[in-house]
């Protein structure tokens, strides 16, 4: 029987076991030294590696991710901890204008390896200012790595390959993964980047789900089953590089492509994956694309609106079913909403 | 303080200042560039007091840094030809000169950006045990920025081995720093930090030498602690570009004239003997010739370099 693991401590592990291979990883950020360990996934860090290793930070975004640069051209490997994507956009400034362009403006003299992860995702009303998702921000800039595993044997193999990669990676963790549970082997391993996985075959139709929404995809892929539809689901995993080959390849055979991305869709990692695919399928294959995301308003906090704000597995399933069948009667599901969505309680 | 050492570090920055000024107009540097042509004293003065393993970071307006430091000058020189011999092989220009072996690590063309990077690079040096100390060069608008004010924050709280180097030389591009901040008192601001702090006036080489000296040694006695200088100095040129802008209107020959005739380089090189002097002016003359034809003679990167080194492969 494999182990099973969740998430959170497939990060704990990664983390734990890359610190003890090499002296110069360090884990930093708001609240990493804290009880609750950024939701188990630093706790017990300090401890074991020393308050100079592990460390809690002053509420000081931009100057903590200067800081976490410096230190990676003073030959350290940090790791800096956002527990809210959002708060990054206090930061950019070093990430953009100086993470992404150092190597490149200095001629290749230095390299900045620095991990950033990040928190996203709705749970229980966060709202406009704690739930957002920004991979197309950083997507968009070369010198940026950008990654965003969904699985818990991913999450470990993803951070590990961050922590070993001389650039900076941006890692994206959606918190309604951090309680999933999938085998993750004990032992350290590399997952590397710009491969994605086949999660569900089909001939029908291809999805490629970003983040949590892989999970609703994959829920939308036995709703369509029943309608003797089979989808093929991709996870891209990691977003830049990403795995183009891939995608074309499965749209290709299916001639139909939704993307499903845990972000707006304008000018996002949806409209840059259909165009990439189009582009170089044009004049072989005609595919029918159609993307999904957020609702164009900012986040809104009280249930009923953030219901309508995500795609979830009936939505995905119903859009799918027009795209494959445009002339049939438009159809959506019957069903619950995710469990660990109806299941998670706040207020953290 | 070496005068000979010192006079030779003014020398070569204000006459490779004078000679990008006077090749300016051929177009053959084809990127802005920012002089520090009168703000060499603050750069010369404290690079002195540093050993070669200590570190700095700097500005936009870094020659001045970047030469003090050790720099290579063929290097730079080539880079703001935009040549592949150029210490960033062309990507960078004079805003983004770095020469590793010499400790320089790097300048920025956005204000305030190096001073957290310089933070990290004093913490991870304190955490491997290399004892070490890193100065960072920012001029009087980098106060206005929120980042400074966060990089004091954690240099103080983890007992950091960093010099914070204000060049304050009265204005950001054309606006004086009594408009844009309510008072004179950057050093109180630092101190309330509880970062020593010290102002030292009027380009003061000597001072700014000693200054240094003495927080370098108590930094690499165990005792790592961050320290702030305030250095009054003024830019003789324009913001960016070679040439005067006293037309603007902003600020008056009369004011810039106290200035020159403090003029740091012309003080201490008067305080040498003419024997030694005139050698030393005809060494970096001849360098300095040299670097400009090694500019000269350089190749442009091959295009296909536009690829490269976006990321490392690891």
């Amino acid at each position: 029987m494999e182990r099973e693991i969740n998430y959170s401590t497939a990060l704990r592990e990664a983390t734990e076991s890359e610190m003890s291979k090499d002296k110069s990883v360090i884990v930093l950020g708001m609240g990493v030294d804290d009880p609750l360990g950024i939701y188990g996934t630093t706790s017990g860090l300090q401890d074991k590696f020393g308050p100079d290793r592990v460390f809690d930070t002053p509420v000081s975004e931009d100057a903590m991710t200067g800081i976490v640069v410096g230190a990676a051209l003073g030959g350290l490997r940090p790791i800096q901890v956002h527990i809210r994507m959002d708060f990054i956009l206090l930061a950019m400034n070093q990430l953009v204008n100086m993470a992404a362009k150092m190597r490149y403006m200095y001629g290749g003299s230095v390299s900045v390896p620095i991990v950033i992860r990040s928190i996203i995702g709705r749970s229980w009303g966060q709202g406009p200012q704690h739930s957002q998702a920004l991979q197309s921000f950083f997507m968009h800039v070369p010198g940026l790595k950008v990654v965003a595993p969904t699985t818990p044997y991913d999450a470990k193999g993803c951070l590990i390959t961050s922590i070993r990669d001389d650039n900076p990676v941006i890692f994206i963790e959606h918190r309604m993964l951090h309680g999933l549970t999938s085998p993750v082997p004990k032992e350290e391993y590399a997952v590397p980047f710009g491969q994605a996985r086949i999660l569900g075959y089909g001939d029908d139709i291809t999805i490629v789900g970003i983040s949590h929404m892989v999970v609703e995809c994959l829920r939308a892929r036995a709703y369509l089953s029943l309608k003797d539809i089979s989808a093929e689901v991709i996870d891209p995993v990691s977003l830049n590089p990403i795995d183009i080959e891939c995608i074309v390849k499965s749209a290709t055979k299916t001639r139909r492509l939704l993307v499903v991305d845990n972000a707006w869709t304008n000018c996002g990692a949806s409209a840059e994956i259909i165009t990439q695919v189009l582009e170089r399928a044009q004049g072989n294959t005609a595919i029918q694309v159609k993307r999904m995301g957020f609702e164009p308003v900012p986040c809104p906090t009280t249930r009923n609106l953030e219901n309508v704000f995500y795609p979830n597995a009936q939505t995905i399933a119903s859009t799918a079913y027009s795209l494959h069948s445009p002339h049939r009667t438009p159809w959506m599901p019957e069903g619950d909403e995710a469990p660990e969505i109806a299941s998670f309680k706040g207020p953290f | 303080m070496d005068r000979h050492k010192t006079y030779r570090s003014l020398y070569l920055i204000r006459r490779v200042e004078e000679e990008i000024v006077r090749v300016y107009p051929s177009d053959k540097i084809k990127s802005p560039v920012h002089l520090s042509i009168g703000q060499e004293a603050v750069s010369v003065g404290v690079c002195e007091a540093l050993d070669p393993t200590d570190v700095v970071f700097g500005t936009y307006r870094g020659h001045a840094m970047y030469l003090a430091k050790g720099g290579d000058l063929d290097r730079m020189v080539a880079e703001l030809y935009g040549k592949v011999t150029g210490c960033a092989r062309g990507n960078g220009g004079s805003m983004h000169l770095i020469d590793k072996s010499a400790g320089v690590m790097g300048s920025s063309a956005i204000v305030a950006t190096t001073i957290p990077t310089a933070v990290g690079y004093a913490y991870a040096s304190k955490l491997s045990g290399i004892n070490r100390v890193v100065a960072v060069f920012f001029g009087d608008g980098a106060i206005d920025e929120g980042v400074f004010y966060e990089s004091l924050n954690f240099a103080k709280l983890k007992k950091l081995p960093i010099i914070f180097i204000c060049e304050n030389n009265l204005y950001a591009i054309h606006s004086p720093q009594l408009q844009r901040q309510p008072y004179n008192n950057i050093c109180d601001r630092v101190s309330a930090y509880g970062i020593p702090s010290k102002r030292i006036e009027f380009n003061n080489i000597e001072q700014i030498y000693e200054v240094t000296n003495e927080s370098v040694t108590e930094n690499k006695s165990g005792n790592a602690s961050p320290v702030f200088l305030e250095c009054m100095t003024y830019r003789w040129k324009q913001h960016v570009g070679p040439d005067d802008d006293f037309d603007l209107g902003y600020r008056s020959t009369e004011e810039a004239d106290i200035w020159i005739n403090n003029d740091q380089m012309r003080i201490i090189g008067n305080s040498l003997s003419e024997v030694d002097r005139i050698s030393i002016e005809k060494t970096v003359e001849s360098q300095i010739a040299s670097a400009f034809q090694f500019a000269e003679e350089s190749a442009f990167p091959d295009t296909d370099q536009i690829y490269q080194d976006v990321y490392k492969e690891t």
